[in-house]
């Protein structure tokens, strides 16, 4: 049982295996899971509208009604079929990138300056987590750090009264503080107690939801003159200035996640920090004795995965939300930022491009519920489903019948067939 | 070996399909070319907050309400569900993008959404339910077109304080809420004066627990879920001697009953917004009765006069004068109420609506 040469097999566990090598194998994986090929990718999303499109069909009401009688005039469960899943398709590409029953050609371009704002946090959270899973951390903190983030860019942004310019830069600063702070918290847990990422920055979420919750019913964050738990608006001088005229409502928050876009890549492909923290997520042990300081990696990772979680929140506390905020701020976007850096395979522009796939989802989702009645969760089940068909690269390669990597001997034989399909 | 088996096994499920399609599928077909009159055009919209449309209370009302409207008037409705804080104001934005003519949004925290939009296209007419679109507390409508629908429930609550006082033997009758907001707290406060005037006119002291009139603060549990927090929350009522109960928040009441029925106490409830007896009929012997608010109503009326392509933007203030709220018949309690009770809650009302006995609440002043 107890073989020699345990990598060679690393699907089974092995009996006597010590820590070490668990740690190894886990990073193994991750990085199996994050660094998978792009076609696969592609084709992750592919299966994934093909299997939307069934379950909209079969949920749509028309279609039910029409399959009732099926035998009796099949042309029209097919109608109803091509009506409810065209319909769904269109009105997804009508809220997401160019609205053609508009007749102001402003008004029909404004969908894919949608997506853009509604990409922007997914970005810049989505870096977050990707930069983590490279030194092979799994940051599940996101909804953590933008909360603290949105907490910190909030007061900044309304109890202080500063000169234009400064204001905003300050409180963007303040708001990238306070997600570095919440990251690094769970760095340094990391680093000196060897606690593990998960759990910790899971914990932290919760403590940075309800910490946000209490001080939101308290003078601190709380509107004055108002009972609910919601801060004041942002003031004018601290606010993302628009970058487009009305009806636009993309602001510059955008240009600062593409910065950042490009600052991550410079951090992790052409940066010696950027080279450390790649030997460290390739491995921990060879990266030791190499003579660098793991545990510090560790920390500096989250502090900087922290830093970009709170530019998604200043990004909305800031830019697309200026009304005041709640403990929701965070909408789901700590969390679907894992989706987005796993679907980019966790390279900076990986994630951009995932980024605006999953913006134009969120934008055209709202279209699909209003024009053509699709229930929001529909859109949700086809997001859901690319990252489980991400989760699951071998899945998709023997749907589309590509070689599997790893398995030398059945590459050889399945090659001409993966050309020919 | 493998192959064929999963073949066979494959056939088999096919077959299975095949046959559950024949089953289903042999229905006869409708005649085509049915034709309705001239559509009006007229298209309302709806928007909900978290709760979505099936959290048996607000939203749900509101939904049946433009629904019941549209279907009156031969037009179809447009809902949409929002799942996040952020997708307020882009759920608005499409319905402006697919025509909508009126648009009632659900809930005041749609209320900045709801205001901004309404600024941004002067065109549509909107309605918001339960706030009234004054963010800058001006005592004005931030927007010109935008009708507030709201509720003095404290009106009727002062009914169900009184009928909770006269009910409850051991004199001690308790409340707790979801989160200390305005449409929350205005069914306690109103229950707090109906209780205070029951012990004035009685010369009893029978006292309330979970809410301090005075300094407008008592029992909220944080959310508008049922759960442990609910449950708690009506089981400490209920061991310190409250025999009647009035949890205030869409379904944090179904924990209060899990709480009772694990009490083994003889403990009474009063529902809120629907009459839970008819919403939620397992539950009717625990009903001792409901405050109403007529969302349903009031929400079918305003979408019948947008149709006209014309709404009197000044708030809808549902009262007991013009029956926007009220309270339920005592149903299973009928037997068990003291027979003049109902005389004297219908005396009382008259008193609200003539004026003699005033009831205090932010909407009234």
């Amino acid at each position: 049982m107890s073989s020699p040469t345990p990598t060679l097999n690393p699907d089974a566990p092995l009996p006597g295996e010590d820590d070490g090598e668990r740690a190894n194998r886990w990073n193994d994986l991750l990085r199996r899971i994050a660094t998978g090929n792009a076609l696969v990718s592609v084709l992750a999303v592919l299966l994934a509208i093909v299997v939307g499109g069934v379950l909209i069909a079969v949920t749509d009401e028309g279609v039910q009604t029409a399959a009732g009688y099926f035998f009796a005039r099949p042309g029209d469960t097919f109608a109803a079929i091509w009506k409810a899943v065209s319909g769904a398709y269109v009105a997804l590409f009508q809220g997401s990138i160019i609205d053609f029953r508009q007749s102001d050609p402003l008004r029909a371009l404004k969908p894919i300056t949608q997506t853009l704002l509604f990409a922007s946090p997914l970005i810049a959270a989505g870096l977050g987590v990707a930069i983590a899973f490279r030194v092979g951390l799994f940051n599940i903190g996101g909804r953590g750090q933008i909360l603290v983030g949105a907490g910190f860019a909030g007061y900044a942004s309304f109890a202080w009264d500063l000169p234009p310019v400064i204001h905003v830069i300050v409180a963007l600063a303040l708001g990238i503080a306070g997600g570095a702070l919440w990251g690094g918290i769970a760095g340094f847990l990391k680093a000196r107690t060897g606690a593990h990422e998960v759990i910790v920055t899971i914990m932290l979420n919760y403590v940075a939801y309800y910490l946000l919750s209490f001080l939101l019913r308290t003078p601190l964050l709380q509107n004055p003159g108002s009972n609910n738990p919601k801060t004041p608006p942002a003031l004018p001088s601290a606010q993302l200035p628009a970058i487009l005229p009305e009806p636009f409502k993309l602001h510059v928050g955008f240009i600062l996640v593409i910065a950042a876009t490009v600052f991550a890549w410079w951090l992790i492909e052409r940066s010696s920090l950027g080279f450390k923290f790649r030997a460290v997520g390739l491995n921990p042990h060879a990266a030791r004795t190499a003579g660098i300081n793991v545990d510090r990696m560790y920390l500096y990772v989250m502090l900087f995965a922290g830093g970009f979680a709170g530019l998604a929140a200043a990004n909305e506390v800031l830019g697309t939300t200026t009304t005041g905020f709640t403990s929701g701020v965070d909408a789901g976007i700590g969390f679907d930022a894992i989706t987005v850096a796993l679907l980019g395979r966790s390279t900076p522009w990986g994630t951009f491009a995932a980024g605006l796939l999953f913006g134009a989802f969120k934008s055209g989702g709202f279209a699909m519920q209003a024009s053509q009645g699709i229930p929001i969760d529909i859109v949700l089940v086809v997001q859901s489903m690319i990252v489980l068909f991400i989760a699951a690269p071998p899945l998709v390669r023997s749907i589309f019948r590509l070689p599997q990597p790893g398995r030398p001997r059945r590459r050889a034989k399945s090659e001409p067939k993966a050309v020919a399909s | 070996m493998t192959h064929t088996t999963r073949k066979a096994a494959l056939a088999g499920l096919a077959l299975l399909g095949a046959s559950s399609l024949v089953l289903a599928g042999c229905a006869a077909a409708p005649d085509s070319g049915e034709t309705t009159g001239p559509a009006l055009d007229f298209k309302p919209c709806m928007v909900s907050d978290l709760g979505g449309f099936d959290d048996k209370s607000f939203n749900q009302l509101g939904y049946e309400g433009i629904t019941e409207a549209a279907k009156e008037l031969g037009v179809e409705a447009t809902t949409v569900e929002s799942n996040a804080e952020s997708d307020y104001v882009p759920n608005i934005e499409n319905l402006v993008s697919e025509g909508c003519d009126l648009i009632v949004t659900v809930g005041f925290a749609l209320s900045a959404a709801t205001v901004e939009e309404a600024l941004a296209n002067p065109d549509v007419m909107f309605a918001i339910v339960d706030d009234a679109a004054d963010n800058d507390f001006n005592g004005e409508t931030d927007a010109p077109n935008i009708k507030p629908i709201l509720f003095d429930t404290s009106q009727a609550a002062f009914l169900a304080g009184y009928v909770m006082a006269s009910y409850s033997t051991s004199g001690i009758v308790g409340t707790y809420g979801g989160m200390n907001f305005p449409t929350v707290s205005i069914f306690m406060d109103g229950a707090a004066q109906g209780i205070d005037y029951y012990n004035s006119e009685m010369g009893t002291s029978v006292s309330l627990l979970g809410w301090d009139e005075a300094a407008q603060d008592g029992t909220f549990i944080g959310s508008f879920e049922a759960g442990t927090d609910s449950y708690n929350a009506a089981k400490n009522l209920i061991d310190q001697g409250a025999d009647v109960l009035l949890p205030v928040g869409g379904p944090i009441y179904q924990s209060a009953i899990e709480a009772i029925a694990d009490s083994g106490k003889d403990v009474a409830m009063v529902g809120v917004d629907a009459d839970l007896t008819e919403t939620d009929p397992d539950s009717a012997s625990l009903f001792l009765t409901s405050i109403l608010k007529q969302i349903k109503v009031a929400v079918a009326e305003v979408t019948k006069e947008a149709s006209s392509g014309s709404l009197d933007y000044s708030p809808y203030i549902g009262t007991l004068g013009n029956s926007g709220v009220g309270i339920a018949p005592f149903h299973d309690f009928e037997s068990k109420v003291k027979p003049e009770l109902s005389g004297e809650v219908d005396a009382i009302a008259e008193g609200i609506i003539g004026g003699t006995i005033p009831v205090k609440s932010y909407l009234a002043g």
